[in-house]
């Protein structure tokens, strides 16, 4: 859906649910997972709804998905960086015990 | 000045408390006509904590205690009658309501207010129990180490607030009843028989008048011979993003909305001469809520907000109707939406019957007009 105006300097390499992609080194995560055809990157906690970067600005929370194993983070704010592990979500996120 | 054609009844203030009288009007086969403020005007009903709460409350008032109890057990059928009346579920849950301490000095004050009330009650006391904390842990294994106890109350429960607030609204109006916001009533006036309410946005003659303004009441009240003194008491609480199930339960200091998002509270200050938040505040509620819940520790939090709470000097509500203005009544109270049921029977019921009193007689404002020595 999305085609990147300007050939990439450099790349790095993500993994989305444990696939690898290939992704412009200054792209944010978002803009990596749309370059990648990745429209939905999760299903929404109430609905069970597709959803997918739209602000593109850190305003909407649209775009959450998990990043090195942490849950809810936007995706248009991180940028991407090589070796990064990037996980799509579904329903409400988990909580696990860390007991103090 | 706009003048708008003449009501029967008006209702003067649009929250929790105004819809479910409203609502109970309008069942009744009255059109009752709410006039509500503007969308800044300071509102209880869009901050508050969504419980249907009986532990603990009426030390000191077993009138106060039966009321609440009464409502707590009208919620179900209540809850059904929204449903119908405005096709929305408010997501009622009382499976049980936690109060959780977090050092035996919390556990001793805390349970000895609930003992109180019991003992008040005698067999109308609600049940309770006093759990330490392996007892606690087996009912809600997510607690941390520091929760010392609990008090457990099975009637308490919570909605979603959101919900209860939407359902009152269609369902008042699919009633009957007639919204009208943007209409802060600045002055009431009575004349012939009835009253004329005032504001910028024009006039409008009522043959009766029900107060139900929140803190609003205080100004509004001694122009149709009331009294609704009110003292200043600010909220604050804490949002988080929606979490998978960890909390079936309530409590009145922390619970897991029905969409998974936490709800921490409940801050309560004397100062009310802001409504911003305070950081200060917050790290306390959610250091409480970490200790109290382990798991939370690294939940993002998303949102904060305060609120200005709708307290009387002794904290119950007021129900009175006016003897020197036959036809106007004032009907207030921190806990719209425990007693929202009540708001919307009883107390409906007894505005539309043109009762003398609306409640029982303790509930009148004028218990407050003691001369002071």
């Amino acid at each position: 859906m999305f085609r990147s105006l300007e050939t990439a300097k450099e790349r790095v390499s993500i993994l989305v649910d444990g696939k690898a992609f290939e992704a412009d080194a200054n792209a944010s995560v978002a803009a990596a997972l749309l370059s990648a055809g990745l429209s939905a990157v999760r299903r929404s906690v109430v609905g069970a709804k597709p959803r997918g970067p739209y602000c593109l600005m850190g305003v909407c929370f649209e775009c959450l998905v998990t990043i090195d194993g942490v849950q809810n983070r936007q995706a248009c704010m991180v940028p991407v960086r090589q070796g990064m592990a990037v996980n799509t979500q579904s329903g409400a996120r988990t909580v696990e015990d860390c007991a103090l | 000045m706009r003048t708008l054609p003449d009501q029967e009844i008006v209702v003067v203030g649009g929250g929790l408390v105004g819809a479910a009288v409203a609502w109970g009007l309008a069942r009744k086969g009255l059109a009752p006509l709410v006039l509500d403020g503007e969308d800044l005007s300071h509102r209880a009903s869009r901050a508050n904590f969504a419980l249907v709460w009986v532990q603990g409350k009426g030390v000191g008032a077993p009138h106060y205690s039966r009321w609440t109890i009464g409502a707590a057990r009208l919620w179900p059928a209540f809850a059904a009658a929204l449903l119908e009346t405005s096709s929305i579920d408010v997501a009622l849950r009382q499976r049980g309501g936690f109060t959780f301490a977090l050092a035996e000095s919390e556990m001793a004050m805390w349970s000895g207010e609930v003992e109180a009330v019991a003992e008040a009650l005698g067999e109308d006391a609600p049940d309770h129990v006093l759990l330490d904390h392996a007892r606690t842990a087996r009912m809600v294994p997510a607690i941390g180490r520091d929760v010392v106890g609990s008090i457990y109350s099975p009637l308490d429960g919570d909605v979603n607030s959101l919900r209860l607030f939407h359902a009152l609204h269609v369902g008042m109006v699919n009633l009957g009843a007639d919204y009208r916001p943007h209409s802060d009533v600045s002055e009431i006036v009575p004349k012939a028989g009835g009253f004329l309410l005032k504001g910028a946005w024009g006039q409008i003659f009522a043959g009766r008048v029900v107060l139900a303004a929140g803190n609003g009441n205080t100004r509004l009240a001694p122009m149709v011979g009331l009294s609704a003194p009110t003292v200043e008491s600010k909220g604050q609480i804490l949002v988080t993003e929606k979490c998978e199930p960890f909390f079936p339960f309530t409590s009145a200091t922390l619970r897991q909305a029905d969409e998974g998002g936490v709800m921490i509270g409940d801050s309560q200050e004397a100062d009310a001469s802001s409504i911003a938040t305070s950081q200060d505040i917050s790290t306390v509620l959610a250091s409480r809520a970490v200790r109290t819940f382990p798991l939370l520790a690294n939940v993002n939090v998303l949102r904060g907000w305060a609120g200005f709470r709708v307290k009387t000097p002794d904290g119950l509500p007021i129900y009175d109707a006016s003897s020197i203005h036959p036809g106007a009544c004032v009907v207030m109270c921190h806990s719209g939406v425990t007693l929202a049921p009540l708001h919307a029977h009883l107390i409906a019921d007894a505005i539309a019957d043109g009762n003398a009193t609306l409640a029982d007689d303790r509930f009148s404002g004028g218990r407050f007009n003691v001369p002071q020595s």
